[in-house]
């Protein structure tokens, strides 16, 4: 069972959409037991850094994403669902996050317009399973303010052009996210969700698979 | 690099799309649920979806649609017409549109653009100008009218065009009255007008009859966005054609293929 976690996050109900237009099995929760003993995790997430760290913890599923994460077991992260992996935002005056992945969540500098708001094309920077039949340079839905600066390269797997090149899809072991949103990404956003559910051990739709 | 947006709109009447002429409604243009899909097909960046009726029931209406275009259609969706309140916005985004529109409302009380910004994010919220430029005006003046034209004030466009962007607007979708249905091309000058002050992005709406009016909304007028129905709605292009011949101008466009 794939746990779609739900801490009062904008977008689930978009992202709850896309999941079953693939063909997904999954349950909305914000039950702490169940995103702990999940088989993949879904983290969707819209908005400012401190009021989904605070809706996280509130939920009481912020521990339990992170040792769902640390079981190794799909993750996907959507928007602030990848922002939150890093230590910290600078969003809020400094807002401590998750911590799974080393780096900070910093805001564009000035000059370029914010939020970044639109189609924008992401450069697949390694072969991950999650982008399997997706071109290079596809174009996918972003809205933000604040991307991540990985202390570690490693965890880069694919870069978007916005005046700099920020980092949209950081990928280690199992554990996948996006900073663009998928659920609004079109025909390819919703193989994104094929793939993932497929390294969840579901089967998708067959259009999508 | 982020690309320009073609925008299909759909004037929504009763459950059913309707095509305006000036302001005025009555032709009906199809099921706004599978025109929706055909220009997902077809490659539009986003959807927009005018409640032009904009009472209680047609508001019911709305949610249900956007609630149905939602479950089929996987781009950003906006809804406007008849947003009046913070619960009025939550609804629409609650339905499964990404972006809501402020008209009227917004002119009348400005405060609601901060409170909708500060409680979802400016991301969300449009603001919405309807405008008519003042005869013989020198320089050129653009006047707001409400009610879906049918109210003047003594707003000047551009002024709240600049103040909706300090209140926490994420963008403004500009109607150029006089051109709305003519097909004689979006109001450029007012475009400019507005994109010369404010740094949020602008869509072009009203006017749109030829392929070179959506080029020149952005090439000249500095849109971000091109809103357009009837030329869409009756087949005159298609998304895909529009967005292939401003590609060809040098304007960055999203061609991957859809389906």
């Amino acid at each position: 069972m794939i746990a779609v976690v739900d801490y009062g996050a904008g977008n689930i109900h978009s992202v709850a959409r896309a999941l079953t237009r693939v063909g997904a099995t999954f349950a909305v929760t914000h039950d702490p037991a169940t995103v702990a003993a999940a088989d993949a995790v879904v983290l969707p997430g819209v908005g400012a850094a401190a009021d989904t760290m605070k809706g996280l913890r509130q939920a009481r599923v912020d521990d339990p994403v992170v040792a769902a994460i640390s079981r190794g077991v799909p993750y996907l992260g959507i928007c602030m669902g990848l922002q939150v992996l890093f230590d910290r935002s600078e969003e809020d005056d400094e807002t401590p996050c998750l911590g799974v992945l080393p780096g900070e969540v910093v805001r564009f500098p000035p000059g370029l317009e914010v939020p970044h708001m639109g189609w924008n094309q992401v450069l697949q920077a390694d072969d991950s399973p999650l982008f399997a039949g997706v071109p290079q340079n596809s174009n996918f839905y972003f809205v933000h303010s604040y991307f991540a600066r990985p202390a570690d390269d490693a965890c880069v797997s694919a870069t978007t052009d916005y005046g700099l090149d920020f980092t949209s899809v950081v990928r280690r072991d199992n554990l996948y996210a996006t900073q663009f949103h998928p659920e609004k990404s079109g025909v390819v956003g919703l193989r994104i969700y094929a793939n993932f559910i497929r390294l969840a051990g579901q089967t998708p739709r067959p259009e999508f698979d | 690099m982020l690309t320009r947006r073609v925008i299909p709109c759909l004037d929504v009447k009763n459950g059913r799309n309707v095509r305006g002429v000036r302001f005025s409604a009555d032709i009906d243009a199809g099921d706004p649920v599978e025109l929706a899909a055909r220009y997902d097909r077809e490659g539009a960046d986003e959807l927009v979806f005018y409640d032009i009726t904009a009472s209680a029931e047609g508001r019911n209406i709305m949610v249900d649609l956007v609630e149905r275009v939602a479950s089929q259609v996987f781009i950003p969706l906006s809804v406007g017409g008849g947003v009046r309140t913070i619960d009025d916005m939550y609804l629409m985004l609650r339905s499964g549109a990404e972006k809501v529109s402020i008209n009227s409302a917004a002119h009348r009380d400005p405060d609601l653009i901060r409170a909708c910004a500060d409680r979802f994010g400016s991301q969300c919220v449009v603001l919405s100008i309807d405008a008519l430029r003042d005869p013989d005006s020198d320089p050129p003046r653009w006047t707001i009218y409400l009610n879906g034209g049918r109210v003047r004030t003594s707003l000047d466009a551009v002024e709240i065009a600049q103040r909706g962007q300090e209140l926490g607007a994420g963008e403004i979708v500009l109607n150029s009255i006089d051109a709305d249905g003519t097909r004689e091309g979006y109001d450029v000058e007012f475009l400019r007008a507005v994109t010369d002050v404010v740094s949020i992005p602008v869509v072009a709406s009203g006017g749109a009859g030829s392929l070179e009016h959506l080029r020149d909304a952005i090439a000249l007028g500095n849109a971000h966005a091109v809103l357009a129905a009837s030329i869409f709605h009756f087949s005159v292009y298609s998304v895909r054609e529009a967005k292939e011949f401003m590609a060809s101008a040098g304007i960055p466009m999203r061609l991957d293929p859809y389906d």
